[in-house]
């Protein structure tokens, strides 16, 4: 500032004390000079604030009795790092199918920052400012600085019932069409009266940064159902989980890939045998034969000439040098006929078993085989191959990786069918698209 | 930039012009509004209180608008069914001045810009679309305003208005254009719609009680 130029008396606040031109109860105006229209509280006259004798402008009767103000006028709080007071309240209400539904607009003033709203609805709340560009509406979408906001829902709110000050002339029961255009968690709305559209642009803010923020008691009341713009915490993970299983699916194909390619399938063993079901002492071991390389599964391959008719065969793999020993057992079982719906077959005369993570090493099977006694002799071959591709355990990892993203997107999906229920578009089931 | 001080032909206080192609000033000792001509002042009436306002921009408070800063210099206040309006003269760095205004807390600068034709007054209407400077504008306000009254300095003679009608546009890039009628010719502003903390404004009012 230069020095000699006398600085202009800033004009203190005026704390006015007024009171109702109606009623005579105590006014308490908070905006300073902004207000427009001051209600009184005691007897719900609509005062001209611009007036000095505070003319009446009208009085509503509260059709539902006096409303209770979740954040009282007169609170402060540090809201988005500005510290702003509650100086007006108002309920809009719109009807859908003869129901009224109501919803409660919390006016926040800062001498630097101006005016914001905090709407309420069932729980829900929503942070919202005039926008400074235009909205540009093509169809049923509206674009906002570089966003498409998807139309929601178009209404006519009703204000219904008024409290404090307002930079504008409020008047009970005036209509206003709303256009809300969603987002999540940003809804973009449009008010039209007189040919004139305001647009504000909200955002789903939770009831408890708000009871932080305005030092209220208690707790914010929880909210009931999915309110238009309630940004599902789901949806973001939905989108991720489905990343996350694009690239481990991608990583568990390429192992798999791998393992295809550099499997030795290196046959270390065959024996062709006859067991005759019969006799007393059917165990036997085989020769000693050798697993090279790096530890790797092993797979034994049984073929059994069964024809209706089993083999069970208890298998051992025995380390010869330090005498461990896996066991499992393996049934061969193949069926087949003809009935009145034609041929039929049951089971297979091929069996694999894999053992996983066997060291190299000098290593015999012991074979027990069993069967029916009243059946023939049975001619199978073992095969023991090592270091083989397994498809199974791949498939089974890619189910484990596939079913919690199928589960999140389940319930995303679930999530976005509530909310748009309750818009002008429902949303009929899966696949009918919107 | 101050000028050399002349005296307030009302009240002999000093009059101290801040920007060089000021036209009129007020006197901030006894309101008259001052009118600077070639040699001298002349009281050409006196500002009426001014209504009480919230304003946090002051005179003298400054800022920067697209990298240029400013000083604000004077204000005119408007009047309108929905409240009131200040148009801050404001005066940038490199020179020249433009207008912030601030509506209930919505800001805008704007710098008066040459384009014929313009529509006439009462033939604009709401939604209607005008191109200038390559940026296309929606009607989107068309206010009836009352003068209400002047402060500090101004580029222009501007005290025996009465009323003016003011028409707002805007872009969906935030860009902010006013059609201004309270002369015969239509004057057109083209500027942006500004957010509070963009301005960067310093000296701003204190108001008791607020941080």
């Amino acid at each position: 500032m230069s020095a000699g130029t006398p600085q202009v008396p800033p004009g203190e606040p005026q704390i006015k004390t007024l009171s109702c031109s109606n009623c005579g109860a105590p006014l308490e105006v908070r905006s300073m000079g902004r207000a427009v229209s001051i209600v009184c509280g005691h007897c719900h006259s609509i005062l001209d604030a611009r007036d000095s004798r505070l003319r009446i402008l009208e009085r509503f009767e509260a059709a539902t009795g006096e409303e209770t103000l979740l954040i009282p006028l007169g609170s402060r709080g540090k809201w988005r790092g500005v510290v702003y007071e509650v100086i007006g309240f108002q309920v809009r209400t719109m009807e859908a199918d003869g129901v009224p539904y109501s919803w409660r607009e919390y006016l926040l003033f800062s001498p630097y920052k101006g005016f914001r709203y905090l709407t309420e609805y069932n729980g829900h709340w929503n942070d919202c400012s005039v926008v400074t560009a235009l909205p540009e509406v093509r169809g049923r979408a509206a674009k906002y600085l570089g966003k498409t906001y998807r139309h929601y829902q178009t209404c006519v709110a009703r204000t219904t019932y008024v409290l404090g000050e307002f930079p504008w002339q409020v008047s009970v029961n005036d209509a206003v069409e709303v256009t809300d255009y969603i987002a999540p968690p940003y809804v973009l709305s449009s008010e039209t009266a007189d040919n004139e559209t305001t647009w504000t642009l909200g955002e789903y803010v939770h009831g408890a940064d708000i009871w932080r923020a305005f030092g209220l008691p208690g707790r914010a009341p929880a909210p009931i159902g999915i309110y238009e713009n309630q940004p599902s915490a789901l949806r973001q993970s939905s989108g991720r989980i489905w990343v996350s299983f694009l690239a481990l699916g991608t990583a568990l194909f390429v192992i798999f890939i791998l393992n295809e390619v550099f499997a030795q399938q290196e046959q270390v063993f065959r024996e062709f045998y006859r067991f005759s079901p019969s006799s007393t002492e059917a165990s036997f071991v085989t020769p000693v034969f050798e697993l090279k390389g790096r530890t790797s599964d092993v797979e034994v391959q049984t073929d059994a000439d069964v024809t209706n008719q089993w083999i069970y065969l208890n298998y051992a793999l025995i380390n010869d040098d330090t005498g461990q020993a896996y066991d499992f057992g393996r049934e061969v079982t193949f069926y087949q006929g003809v009935d009145s719906d034609g041929h039929w077959q049951e089971g297979s005369q091929h069996d694999r078993a894999v053992l996983p993570s066997i060291p190299a090493g000098h290593y015999y099977l012991r074979v027990e085989p069993e069967s029916d006694p009243k059946l023939g002799t049975i001619g199978y071959s073992v095969t023991v191959t090592r270091d083989v591709p397994v498809l199974r355990i791949y498939l089974l990892a890619f189910v484990a990786l596939l079913v919690p993203a199928l589960l999140i997107s389940w319930r995303t999906y679930n999530f976005e069918q509530m909310r748009w229920a309750q818009s002008d578009h429902p949303r009929r089931s899966i696949g009918s698209g919107e | 930039m101050t000028q050399a001080a002349a005296l307030c032909p009302s009240c002999g206080g000093p009059i101290q012009f801040r920007w060089s192609s000021s036209v009129q000033t007020t006197c901030p000792y006894c309101k008259s509004i001052l009118i600077r001509t070639d040699v001298k002042l002349e009281r050409v009436g006196v500002v009426s209180d001014l209504p009480p306002d919230s304003s946090p921009i002051q005179l003298g408070t400054s800022g920067v608008y697209e990298n240029r800063a400013f000083t604000v210099g004077g204000r005119i206040i408007y009047d309108y069914d929905e409240g009131s309006w200040n148009e801050w003269h404001i005066m940038l760095s490199q020179g020249g001045s433009a207008w912030l205004s601030d509506a209930q807390s919505q800001y805008a600068v704007t710098l008066a810009f040459n384009a014929t034709p313009l529509p006439p007054v009462g033939a604009v209407q709401l939604g209607e679309r005008f191109t200038w400077s390559k940026t296309e504008y929606t009607v989107t306000a068309i206010t009836e305003a009352r003068y209400r009254g002047v402060e500090g300095e101004l580029p222009f003679e501007y005290w025996d208005k009465q009323s003016a009608t003011f028409v707002d546009l805007r872009s969906p890039g935030a860009d902010f254009a006013t059609l201004d009628y309270s002369d015969e010719n239509p004057v057109l502003y083209l500027g942006r719609a500004v957010d509070f903390d963009d301005l960067r404004l310093k000296n701003l009012r204190t108001f008791e009680g607020w941080s």
